[in-house]
């Protein structure tokens, strides 16, 4: 892969705009079928150009607006908002306080920086194939959840380019969704509770929700690769008193004991097993059972939401193919079909895609007689020719999924609605309830 | 609002107050009993049916009184709206109401209520239960044990059930939430405190254009004041206390507050105007005539050195004012409890109000330590006293003083506490009427007008200059 050299972002977003950016695709969903009028219009975007300029309430008319103001700014990074009242680019001549944030995705942030305190590999933005893992059990066991228990259908994960992922939940009836209910589904979703005054981050109680089952079931079939092979976190004592720190006390001199006897991570996460689950006398309210065992493995594994991103409708959110700054990589969508052998390593950089697009370019150029027109013929296909083709390819499957509910839900909702009205002759039919609090 | 003019013309006096009534002894046995026990449900349920108040199944007959509770609850939202405090005292005792009556509807009457309220509720059928028990019973913490071919689970968009599946309390399968009937309550109920205090919100706003009709602004104004029940203006007792009693009466009869506007007045020889109104009228009530009355502020006033000159240019009007022999001649009736906690909050330098409301808790612990209350006794009061239950609070201080263990009665005005109190110290019988003559000839009393409890929306603060007599025309059939 060609080496990525922020100097060149100038020269290399100015092609990439021109000629890679999926501006189809991406006003295909942005747009949603234009079911709701100047939905695509009311939407917030956020430019961040050279040298940190930053500029919000950025909208546009459609996709060849959106085309040539991106050509035309050339930025570093785009952002989207929320769906507003009115076009974000007139906001201020719209009266104070009508201009609202109606609508949005429900997004998430999954940071790898938020697990510095159980990974051994890396620390703050570096990542590397060891501590990857820790995303492929966060998409998992947050997809499974928006899917099976919320039954979400349209979630898009996305690279975010350095280290972590984001998910774009995009479901009509969810980008409706309130603030409260929001952050009511990240509460649902969290588990890990507590900064760096807190050792021991998760509590179970003696009943556990099928979401912390389902949840650990998958954590299971990467505890041992992950945690104990690839982290060792019980190596040595240096990080198996990171552990200790988790059980009670009493346990600790029999554990040290048994921990010097053994040999690897392995064989002492066994032993670990079985004296956690033995039901310890001496200690009172103390379950008797697996618990301590997964609270262990939920602390080490399981993933780590930021509240803020999701609860806020108003909340900017990288885009997906957008560019990093830092990394050169582009945000590309993950397959769900293949997120074990997701490698962020392999992802595009952007220098790497031009100079592949430059490659073909200057073969078909001596094809072509007029460069211009090659330009503008090849235009929309050219990602093609490209390592991004692959990822736009996932896109463009969650945007097939997008269109075919949509038509399904047109046909539902062209059946009648109801609606009752409180009447007064009907009384005497009515429960004897109250039901002057409908008003 | 719609229709206000038949929903005026249709109001008895009994409706309206009849609904206050029934939200105050909620709030008085939510107080004394621990909410959803047997007991509580008992007493409540026959609490309401003294009250006559239609709570069950809608019957043909049971269509007028029901219309007339939805009448008076629109009409109380309007009198209740206008502060925190009213609001969350209204709000409250709704909501256990709801509670209540939803605790009584039969099974098999829920579904519907659930689909005539808009609520998207369904009940699950067995084979859908069976198929996710495991889940459902390790999800919800309310079910004790596998007991659930018992129980009914509801299945509900999950957004509708938010402060269950927050907390995880709740299974969640594709979109929806399986609720069994007991989270069921805290949901409905959650749904009807948000409406309703929007709903008050959205009525205090349009307060302004309401309160301009003529014929609602009095009603309105005086509601939420507005004693229900025995005014204590009819003085059947009048002339049976002489005046030499009333220190030894205001020790062993007198409510806090009287207690200690009697003390203030004998120890500075001055009582402000608040406290003058505020003990005046309790002292009209307990028997004292007119007459009687002028000789009693007379008297202490001049040991404070006052003129009595003075006293009769200047205060002698007011007390003969209060007692309807001037002016409007309007016969202003003493303040119940809930008019004194709620209004005309004391100064420094005044001395009315009730102590368990506007008592610093240090000094009511004091005051109650002088009038030799067991500490037990003071820390029950003071637990009270934090929970804002002013009332109950001074019906213990009843308990304690007269050595009962069951006060026997919902205490809502002073006069009342007075009556019961001497109820008990004289072994049932009527106050005692001492075989001293009088001070002074008693003049005939000339006939009261007979008021009904509709009298008792007119009843005024002194401060207020409202001309209530069209009003009272207004609701007399």
């Amino acid at each position: 892969m060609e080496p990525f050299d922020p100097a060149e972002l100038p020269e290399l977003l100015k092609l990439y705009y021109r000629r890679l950016f999926p501006y189809a695709q991406y006003y295909r969903w942005l747009n949603y079928g234009g079911v709701v009028k100047n939905y695509f219009q009311h939407r917030e975007f956020s430019f961040t150009l050279k040298d940190d300029i930053y500029i919000r309430y950025q909208s546009f008319n459609n996709q060849s607006d959106l085309e040539k103001e991106m050509q035309k700014m050339n930025p570093y990074k785009i952002d989207i908002g929320a769906v507003y009242s009115h076009r974000p680019n007139q906001h201020n001549t719209v009266k104070l306080g009508a201009f609202q944030a109606q609508e949005k995705e429900l997004v998430f942030d999954i940071d790898m920086t938020d697990y510095d305190d159980v990974r051994r590999c890396c620390s703050s933005a570096d990542i590397c194939s060891k501590c990857w893992t820790l995303m492929t059990m966060a998409i998992r066991i947050i997809d499974r959840a928006l899917k099976e228990d919320f039954g979400f259908k349209h979630r898009l994960w996305v690279y975010s380019g350095r280290r972590g992922v984001h998910c774009w939940v995009c479901d009509e009836s969810v980008r409706k969704l309130s603030s409260a209910v929001r952050s009511g589904i990240v509460e649902y979703l969290s588990l890990v509770k507590g900064g760096q005054d807190v050792k021991k981050k998760v509590h179970l109680s003696e009943n556990v929700h099928p979401f912390v089952r389902k949840s650990i079931s998958i954590i299971k079939k990467y505890f041992e690769g992950y945690a104990l092979v690839g982290q060792d976190i019980l190596e040595n004592k240096e990080s198996w008193d990171k552990i200790l720190a988790l059980v009670p006390e009493t346990m600790h001199n029999d554990l040290q004991q048994n921990f010097q006897k053994h040999h690897s991570s392995l064989q002492r996460w066994e032993y670990l097993k079985k004296a956690a689950s033995q039901c310890p006398s001496n200690i009172k309210n103390e379950k008797c059972g697996p618990w301590l065992e997964w609270e262990i493995m939920l602390q080490y594994c399981f993933p780590r939401l930021d509240i803020n991103v999701s609860k806020g409708i108003n909340h900017l959110l990288k885009s997906p193919f957008s560019v990093h700054p830092k990394t050169g990589r582009i945000s590309v969508p993950i397959d769900l079909q293949k997120v074990d052998q997701f490698d962020p390593f392999a992802v595009p950089t952007i220098s790497s895609i031009c100079h592949e697009l430059d490659a073909i370019f200057t073969s078909e150029a001596e094809k072509e007689e007029n460069q211009a027109e090659s330009d503008i013929k090849h235009r929309t296909r050219d990602y093609k020719k490209t390592s991004l083709a692959p990822y736009v390819k996932v896109f463009e499957q969650f945007l097939e999924n997008l269109d075919k509910s949509r038509k399904g839900e047109l046909l539902k909702k062209s059946g009648t609605m109801r609606e009752t009205k409180m009447n007064y002759t009907k009384m005497n039919s009515l429960p004897c309830l109250p039901a002057y609090w409908k008003y | 609002m719609q229709g206000t003019s038949s929903t005026a013309r249709t109001l008895h006096g009994r409706s309206l107050p009849l609904l206050v009534h029934v939200l105050k002894s909620v709030e008085n046995l939510g107080v004394s009993y621990v909410k959803g026990t047997e007991l509580y449900q008992s007493k409540l349920e026959a609490e309401i049916r003294r009250l006559k108040f239609s709570y069950r199944e809608s019957l043909e007959d049971e269509y007028e009184p029901r219309r007339k509770d939805h009448i008076s609850h629109f009409i109380l939202r309007l009198a209740y709206c206008q502060s925190e405090d009213l609001r969350r005292w209204f709000i409250q005792q709704e909501m256990d109401l709801l509670r209540f009556r939803f605790s009584i509807l039969p099974k098999d009457k829920i579904q519907s209520f659930l689909q005539d309220s808009h609520l998207h509720f369904e009940a699950i059928s067995e084979e859908e239960k069976n198929l996710r028990e495991q889940e459902i019973i390790a999800s919800s913490t309310s079910l004790g044990g596998p007991k659930l071919e018992l129980e009914y689970v509801y299945k509900i968009p999950f957004a509708d059930a938010l402060d269950l599946f927050r907390g995880r309390k709740v299974y969640l399968e594709n979109g929806f939430a399986y609720v069994p009937l007991k989270d069921i309550v805290a949901i409905i109920l959650n749904e009807f405190r948000a409406k309703l205090s929007k709903a008050l919100a959205l009525t205090a706003r349009s307060l302004p254009a309401v309160q301009s009709d003529e014929r609602l602004q009095p009603l309105l104004n005086h509601l939420s004041h507005s004693y229900i029940g025995q005014d204590y203006s009819i003085q059947g007792n009048a002339g049976k206390i002489s005046l030499d009693q009333i220190d030894s009466l205001s020790t062993k009869s007198f409510p806090p507050c009287m207690r200690q506007l009697h003390k203030a007045l004998r120890e500075n020889h001055h009582l402000r105007h608040g406290g003058r109104m505020q003990y005046g009228l309790f002292l009209k009530g307990i028997g004292l005539t007119l007459e009687q009355a002028l000789q009693f502020w007379k008297q202490e006033f001049i040991k404070g050195k006052m003129d009595p000159d003075k006293f009769d240019k200047g205060y002698s009007y007011n007390i003969r004012h209060s007692f309807g022999k001037e002016g409007k001649r309007t016969d202003y009736t003493p303040f119940s409890c809930l008019k004194i906690i709620l209004t005309n909050p004391p100064s420094q330098g005044d001395y009315h109000g009730c102590p368990f409301r506007h008592s610093d808790p240090e000094l009511l612990k004091q005051k109650l330590q002088s009038y030799k209350i067991t500490p037990g006794g003071i820390s029950q009061i003071l637990d009270l006293v934090k929970g804002t239950h002013y009332q109950v609070a001074c019906q213990k201080y009843f308990e304690m003083t007269h050595n009962v263990d069951d006060c026997g009665f919902s205490l809502n005005h002073p006069n009342q506490f007075f009556v019961e109190s001497q109820r008990v110290l004289n072994g049932g019988k009527d106050i005692k009427k001492e075989s001293i003559p009088p001070e002074t000839p008693q003049p005939k009393q000339s006939a009261q007008k007979t008021k009904n409890a509709s009298s008792a929306l007119a009843s005024l603060n002194s401060s207020l200059e409202m001309d209530m007599e069209g009003l009272e025309d207004y609701f007399s059939e």
